[in-house]
């Protein structure tokens, strides 16, 4: 069965269970049905990446346009100067989710005249969706993160789930076929750490390519973050990624033309 | 009346409180409001040296004219890096003192090893301190905030209407009047912690002559890559012969 939601087409594979109708009801096998369909959007959603180094964090995300003339959705939001989102699922409750987390972070600058904590950040949100798990007249967000940020205690990068939980990580890819970068990270990730930020990048849209379908990462359909310890979160866009793109498309002809 | 709102409120609702902000209902019932300090202390000094920060404060609690607790300490440490020091209202200060813990140690429970910074605390209490007055009902304080952190220090001033600032040289009550031109004249940059030290004591015994609700026993504070020590209360040298001198110092007395 097939459903058309706001350009996201999702395809539910599995069976119908009578325990899936409330998000407050447990199966007999101990699960929350409606809790792993919510985590089933974010699966479907389009292909992102993040990737942390001792100094910088990377994300790298692939667009999805509707058709020729829409534009491509947006999957990188900014929350503040030291912290960033990418974003797998509900485009409209990820905008929801980082209208609050911009709150949250402005709040916190106002009382402590300083950068919120990204762990603290990741918890706040956790906390928040694990409230809609559990209520009978709400549904869990059905949107993914990972969160990017630099604060006094180094780099971060978090993944947030619609079922409220919270994972820390060195490297990782949600969204659809995310385990074919998820492989290219496992292969890669001990290099990260002290990798130039040029290299950690590199390593980013490498990953993100597995997940593209046709191997074809473009200024269009492709977007980069930055943020670091000497770089306040960026979003890298458009033809300023072209340098990006290039650097991956040259490695590529330089390790044809050693082949050859 | 307004019901003064729980820690637990505090945190969850930051600064939207629960209950009568504005009004006649706030306004209401002036007992639960601190409108006039009771037992206040005087001045704290405050001076940035090469590599740290000096304090300075003497340890009485006035009841108004009256000398009535010679044995109060007006500056205190919270967390690892920080040192506060309160004139005004003691018991406003007490009560900072005990929420000030709370919050370290809230931030300790997290757990996730990190700690406040001297500039957070300052820019807190600033919060609220300016909350307070907002629902007149302030902190009769003038509280100074050093610290010393990552090799840098901080100085920085809260006073009971939020006024909040940094500076190298601070004073709060009658040491902003007396003492601060006399350390503002002596300090320059990069000077050493025994000239800081020389400079801080020798105002507060112009403090100690001139300011009536002082007494000759002070501690000071330093703030260094060493850590933080408050010293033990201790006695300065002071010399009153010249009061000998003074005109019409000897009448009724041969």
């Amino acid at each position: 069965q097939t459903c058309s939601f706001r350009g996201v087409s999702v395809c539910f594979a599995m069976f119908r269970n009578q325990y899936d109708t409330d998000v407050t009801t447990w199966s007999p096998a101990g699960r929350l049905h409606q809790v792993e369909y919510a985590m089933e959007a974010v699966k479907q959603g389009s292909p992102a990446v993040g990737v942390r180094s001792n100094t910088h964090v990377v994300l790298a995300t692939l667009k999805r346009s509707a058709n020729e003339l829409a534009s491509y959705q947006k999957k990188l939001f900014r929350i503040d100067d030291h912290v960033g989102i990418a974003i797998a699922g509900l485009t409209a409750d990820a905008r929801m989710l980082s209208k609050w987390m911009r709150t949250e972070c402005l709040n916190h600058k106002f009382v402590y005249t300083s950068d919120m904590q990204t762990s603290r950040l990741a918890v706040k949100l956790a906390d928040k969706a694990q409230v809609c798990t559990q209520r009978s007249y709400k549904r869990p967000f059905g949107v993914g993160l990972l969160i990017a940020g630099y604060d006094q205690t180094g780099s971060h990068l978090f993944q947030t789930c619609p079922s409220g939980n919270f994972y820390e990580y060195k490297a990782m890819a949600i969204g659809a076929r995310s385990q074919s970068a998820k492989t290219y990270l496992e292969k890669n990730f001990e290099a990260f750490a002290d990798a130039p930020l040029d290299v950690l990048t590199r390593h980013a849209l490498l990953a993100l390519r597995e997940s593209s379908s046709d191997n074809e990462l473009t200024p269009l359909n492709c977007s980069l973050a930055i943020v670091g310890v000497d770089r306040k979160f960026e979003i890298v866009e458009g033809d300023a990624l072209e340098p990006y793109l290039a650097q991956i498309n040259n490695d590529e002809a330089t390790d044809d033309a050693m082949e050859s | 009346s307004p019901r003064r709102p729980s820690l637990a409120e505090m945190e969850t609702h930051g600064f939207s409180f629960v209950g009568p902000v504005s009004g006649a209902a706030a306004s209401a019932d002036p007992t639960k409001r601190t409108m006039t300090p009771i037992v206040t202390g005087t001045s704290v000094l405050g001076i940035r040296y090469n590599g740290g920060i000096l304090l300075a404060a003497d340890t009485l609690g006035s009841y108004g004219s009256m000398a009535r607790y010679k044995d109060i300490r007006r500056m205190e440490q919270f967390g690892k890096y920080t040192v506060i020091g309160a004139s005004g209202e003691f018991s406003d200060f007490q009560y900072l003192r005990d929420h000030l813990k709370q919050v370290v140690l809230n931030e300790h429970v997290i757990g996730d090893g990190s700690e406040l910074y001297p500039k957070e605390i300052h820019s807190y209490l600033s919060r609220i301190m300016y909350n307070r007055r907002s629902r007149f009902n302030p902190l009769w304080n003038s509280l100074v905030i050093a610290g010393f952190r990552d090799n840098t220090p901080f100085l920085g001033v809260c006073d009971l209407v939020g006024t909040n600032y940094t500076s190298d040289t601070v004073a709060t009550g009658m040491g902003a009047y007396i003492g601060l031109p006399l350390l503002r004249k002596g300090w320059k940059a990069d000077m050493t912690r025994d000239e800081a030290r020389q400079l801080l004591e020798s105002t507060l015994r112009v403090l100690l002559y001139r300011d009536c609700r002082t007494i000759n026993r002070v501690q000071i504070a330093d703030l260094s890559a060493e850590g933080i020590s408050i010293s033990e209360p201790f006695q300065l040298e002071t010399d009153w012969s010249s009061a000998d001198h003074a005109p019409n110092s000897h009448d009724g007395t041969w």
